[in-house]
């Protein structure tokens, strides 16, 4: 009988700490699949900081550095200087990424360090237990805003995909989602495109993937998704926003 | 070969380069800009990367990075930009990685000042941050010492796979001194087979991390680096004793202020007057031994810091009650005044003698 699927190479047999309905693991595998693909797995060093990506280390298969919170592309950088020859990643959740790691990405987009980021945008923090994100929507109950988000207070949500793309470096900028099996193909291609684009040297690239949090969404995985399309799309569009023929 | 005179900061990035150092990030801050400077200039030359970093936080981060993907690394900072970086330092010492951290003191708190000083014996004996962590800290009194010190200090964070800090304060980064280059003595390094260079499809993923969920895991891992501190305290403890056979006060500095204690020690012989020293040349391991050693003849310690006394409660510990101590510091960039010293030495002996 033939196999029509199976589990990534690139992934190892651990089992994964995800939430139910979670969307983290989906981004594992694409991941997971893109190296794979591209034969660059025995090549690869990814780096996992702070949030729910703390335990990645355990689930790819390839080397990887564990980091302090929000400095994922500083630690990405070193070992790229030091041995430019590697594919080197890093997989960030929102609070890491776009609140105390906001420096360190834009300075890696500065720099156009030949590296990868998948960047996962779910609009709160996860693994603290639900409190506010820079992404939070307005109006978003966490446990930090437990009367919803308001402009006033708060501010309105960072759009990391935009502001990055403003950054001559960052030659490589999309955002997608994994709602559906369409999207997630489509993201796919995303991040097989940010670590092409790594493979030609050309610069920094950077997945945007909108995901869930059902635990702290309070929402059942199917209504997360539904979440997902209904109030993080509008804000945050889908699509591509810097691609390296761009600048050719 | 023959001496060369050098401004200490560029002797320090020389003395890197030459121990086998190929990689450095960095921040600018005051007092030790011509480090960085000269690293940026040199290191390119010999194979190496120099990197400005956006931040402390983010250098510190990619010395982490470069040390776990097997580069010879460091960074230089001073004062308040080490406190910024004590929390990379602590990722560092808890993923057991080496890499050698060069601290030109100024005064502080805060942002302080730019000038001299020895107040940060606390920030880099005690840890600045969490947990059960240790690393070597060397506190060189010259260029020459530095120099050496810098050779040598790649091998012994490679040796150990651990943080290695190099403290000069201020006056050592901005004076000249006539130094020569002497290679240290080679050490049998452990070959890094846990390094993160990809798999190649050859063995299983190499994993740095500082994280151990399981307390039963995290407990292991610092009873491990114990024993690691406990080698080091053996093999690493450096001190010398100036003048100690019979002395009737020992002074007790570190650093150029042992310097000026020299001083205090050689007039204070022109009147007959034998005063020993105890200079530690690691302050981490702290040289407990030296004070245990102090001769029947002394009638206490007078330590004397650039600060308003921060060793002094190693030495505390050291002396254990035995002799009464007494202190002399200055701080905020003052200098402590030789004659200054010589009348706290006269107290402690019993009025003028």
């Amino acid at each position: 009988m033939a196999i029509v699927y199976d589990k990534s190479k690139g992934l190892t047999d651990v089992e994964l700490h995800f939430c139910p309905g979670c969307t983290h693991g989906t981004v594992h595998k694409l991941v997971a699949e893109v190296l794979v693909e591209l034969d660059v797995l025995e090549k690869s060093v990814g780096v996992a900081p702070v949030g729910c990506s703390a335990l990645s280390y355990d689930y790819f298969n390839c080397d990887m550095q564990q980091a302090s919170h929000g400095r994922a592309p500083a630690v990405a950088t070193g070992i790229k200087r030091v041995n430019p020859e590697l594919v080197v990643w890093t997989y960030q959740g929102d609070g890491d990424l776009a609140s105390i790691g906001t420096a360190e990405i834009i300075h890696v987009a500065h720099r156009g360090e030949k590296i990868t980021t998948i960047f996962i945008n779910n609009a709160i923090y996860g693994m603290t237990g639900g409190q506010m994100a820079p992404t939070t929507l307005i109006g978003q109950k966490t446990t930090t805003t437990q009367d919803g988000r308001t402009v006033e207070h708060s501010g309105k949500p960072l759009k990391m995909a935009e502001m990055l793309a403003t950054i001559d470096g960052a030659k490589f900028v999309e955002r997608v989602s994994v709602d559906t099996p369409t999207n997630i193909r489509k993201a796919k291609k995303a991040i097989r495109k940010a670590f092409e684009l790594q493979l030609s040297g050309k610069g920094f690239g950077i997945v945007e993937v909108l995901s869930t949090c059902p635990t702290n969404w309070a929402l059942t995985p199917r209504d997360s998704l539904q979440w997902l399309r209904d109030n993080m799309m509008p804000y945050y569009p889908l699509g591509n926003f810097r691609t390296p023929e761009e600048d050719e | 070969m023959s001496k060369v005179l050098m401004k200490g900061n560029e002797a320090i990035a020389e003395a890197a380069i030459r121990g086998g150092c190929k990689f450095f990030f960095g921040y600018p801050i005051t007092p030790q800009n011509e480090l960085p400077e000269y690293m940026s200039r040199e290191l390119p030359k010999h194979g190496g990367v120099f990197l400005q970093a956006e931040s402390e936080v983010a250098a510190i981060n990619m010395v982490y990075g470069a040390a776990g993907a097997g580069g010879r690394v460091m960074t230089s900072s001073s004062s308040p930009g080490i406190a910024l970086k004590q929390e990379g330092i602590s990722y560092i010492a808890g993923a057991n990685l080496p890499a050698v951290i060069v601290n030109i003191v100024r005064g502080g708190p805060g942002l302080g000042g730019i000038q001299p000083a020895q107040s940060d014996y606390n920030q880099v004996t005690r840890g600045g941050g969490d947990g059960d962590y240790k690393m070597p800290v060397f506190v060189p009194a010259n260029l020459q010492e530095m120099v050496d010190i810098m050779m040598e200090a790649f091998d012994i964070a490679d040796y150990y796979r651990n943080p290695v800090m190099v403290v000069g304060d201020g006056m050592i980064g901005q004076m000249m001194e006539p130094i020569e280059f002497k290679k240290p003595v080679p050490r049998e390094l452990p070959v890094k087979d846990w390094i993160t260079t990809g798999t190649k499809g050859e063995r299983k993923p190499n994993i740095i991390n500082s994280l151990f969920l399981e307390a039963s895991d995290l407990e292991n891992h610092n009873l491990e680096a114990q024993e690691k501190y406990a080698e080091m305290v053996k093999n690493e403890t450096r001190v010398e004793n100036y003048n100690m056979e019979k002395p009737e006060l020992v002074l007790t500095a570190y650093g150029t202020t042992s310097r000026i204690c020299k001083n205090v020690i050689a007039e204070f012989k022109k009147e007959g007057i034998e005063i020993g020293l105890i200079r530690p040349i690691t302050v981490w391991p702290f040289p407990h031994k030296a004070f245990e050693d102090i001769p029947e003849s002394a009638k206490g310690i007078l330590v004397v810091e650039m600060s308003q006394g921060q060793m002094i409660d190693d030495v505390k510990i050291a002396n254990n009650g035995r002799l009464p101590i007494g202190f002399h510091g200055r701080s905020g960039g003052m200098i402590p005044d030789p004659q200054d010293i010589i009348l706290k030495v006269r107290e402690m002996l019993g009025g003028v003698k």
